[in-house]
């Protein structure tokens, strides 16, 4: 008799356990975003004031742009937060999303072991990438380049660099072990490249919160090839029924305000002595985003 | 090696003084193996016993293929689950990616070969008299399914135990299915990866310490159980 009460009673449990979390799906807003804006706590501030304000959950899922435009793609979050041109406008274009939206920026940096064997301070980054090439293949056990090597915002902005420096991406990453893909996010390859003393681009943000960790140096920095623009785009829900558009919206909108804009602003002053991000605002037309992807409230309607 | 005695004071630090944030995480890790563990028995321990039970053609290929399953690594059952799960997937519209629910669900697909293979070992080693015996008083299939498990109850709660180690344990499912958000699907697996990769090794290890801490409470309370 009493084991039978135990069984049910588990029974119970589970059926319950399984109705509550699909009855919570409703308040929520599904965000994927690339790992920096995560890592560095930037959105959990936002999504705090944000959640306070809305009456809803904010659930992020943190990764890097690729499996953020992945889920995108298939429907599964209702707002990206990435960094990747390319990516972004053909994801637009192709009717997954609603529209691009600039909201913040700053830099990626070239760091690299302070004796900087390749000898690339002071260079821009293309012929700085070169540098590392030439270096590298003469002398591997000196010089090595770490790639993220997974598809992320940060993973693109190398293969474009590359490009730039009139280099054939796949012949560069083949050319020797002085080419390693870590395959991780970015913190864990700033780890490794210290361990290996090696050079590697990473976004400003997550440097800052290691650079007290490990010994590498920013070597270039600066200028556009190294600009790196945050955008946020809502699924559409012509394409993909079901998003929590409106919320989608309204989060958005939040992050183009003024008390988002500042928040971004301000963020990592205290800890860090200088912000990690810049706020969009105002900086639209440095930044290569036009007006309308900067413009309060947004402009694109859930409603196609 | 600084970091395994440092992450093991942190571990006792963070347990003494009830760490809400990690409570809460511990407390979600053992809800969502409970359930799919409690979903999982009951489907495979029946099925266990049915497969047992049961003359049919490919019997042998059947448990050849429950067994080789044993291994099959648990990103592959998350990409599985996450793509049955996903809005564009068969199974979409019950809204269940990114979910406590989802992740338990994935477990439970894990566990499945798991149990219904050593299921299947547990009842073999019930000696065949007692199966006459049931069978020659008129016990019915499930009866004699029934009565078999009750014989073979210590091996199929080692399965059980076995289950639940290896979905608590597991990070793949974890996170592509529920894909590590913080206070809604974040477990002691996906944190402890979460945190290596921030390169917060410390409190790592201390994550690491508790999960294991449960599952020898856990041991220990079915053992007294199994008297």
């Amino acid at each position: 008799m009493n084991r039978k009460v135990i069984k049910i009673l588990l029974l119970l449990l589970t059926a319950a356990f399984i109705c509550s979390a699909a009855a919570a799906e409703e308040g929520r807003l599904k965000i994927a975003t690339t790992t920096s804006l995560y890592d560095t706590k930037l959105l959990d501030l936002l999504e705090q004031r944000f959640e306070e304000e809305n009456n809803v959950s904010v659930d992020t899922v943190s990764g890097g742009t690729g499996i953020a435009i992945q889920y995108g793609e298939r429907g599964d979050v209702d707002l990206l937060l990435v960094h990747d041109k390319a990516r972004e406008l053909k994801f637009v274009e192709e009717g997954h999303g609603l529209e691009r939206r600039c909201f913040a920026f700053n830099y990626f940096y070239l760091v690299g072991p302070e004796d900087d064997p390749a000898k690339v301070a002071g260079l821009n980054a293309s012929s700085a990438f070169k540098a590392i090439l030439d270096a590298g293949i003469a002398d591997p056990e000196e010089v090595m380049f770490i790639s993220r090597g997974d598809d992320s915002g940060t993973h693109a902005r190398e293969k474009l660099i590359w490009k730039a420096a009139g280099l054939n991406y796949t012949e560069v990453s083949t050319s020797g072990p002085w080419y390693i893909e870590a395959g991780q996010g970015m913190g864990a390859t700033l780890n490794m490249a210290d361990e290996k003393q090696a050079y590697t681009l990473t976004d400003a943000s997550t440097f800052m919160a290691y650079q007290r960790d490990i010994g590498l140096v920013p070597l270039v920095e600066g200028g556009d090839e190294l600009l790196n623009v945050y955008v946020a785009m809502a699924i559409n829900p012509a394409t993909h029924p079901g998003v929590n558009c409106e919320m989608a919206r309204k989060f958005i909108d939040f992050l183009a305000s003024d008390e988002g804009q500042d928040i971004i602003a301000s963020f990592g002053q205290e800890e860090y002595g200088r912000p990690l991000f810049f706020p969009a605002r105002g900086n639209c037309e440095l930044i290569g985003c036009p007006a309308e992807e900067c413009a309060v409230p947004t402009t694109a309607a859930c409603s196609a | 090696m600084d970091e395994i005695w440092n992450g093991f004071w942190q571990a006792l630090e963070l347990i003494v003084t009830l760490n809400p944030v990690v409570m809460e995480i511990t407390i979600r890790s053992l809800s969502i193996s409970l359930a799919s563990v409690i979903l999982a028995s009951l489907i495979d321990i029946p099925l266990g016993g049915l497969i047992e039970f049961r003359e049919f053609r490919g019997k042998r290929a059947l448990l050849n293929l429950i067994q080789t399953l044993y291994s099959l690594p648990t990103v592959t059952v998350g990409l599985l689950v996450f793509l049955l799960l996903s809005r564009s997937g068969p199974l979409g519209g019950l809204n269940l990616l990114f979910s406590p629910a989802g992740m338990a669900l994935g477990q439970t697909v894990l566990i499945t070969p798991i149990m219904i293979g050593l299921t299947v070992s547990a009842l073999r080693g019930v000696s065949p008299q007692i199966r006459d015996t049931a069978r020659s008083l008129g016990a019915s299939e499930w009866q004699l399914i029934a009565t078999v498990i009750k014989e073979a109850r210590h091996a199929v709660i080692a399965a059980v135990l076995l289950g639940f180690g290896r979905a608590i344990s597991e990070v793949g499912v974890a996170m592509m299915v529920g894909g590590n958000i913080r206070g809604h699907t974040r477990v002691l697996t996906t944190a402890i990866a979460l945190e290596t990769s921030k390169g917060n090794l410390e409190l790592s290890i201390a994550l690491g310490i508790i999960l294991l801490s449960i599952s020898l409470l856990i041991n220990l309370a079915l053992s007294r159980f199994q008297g």
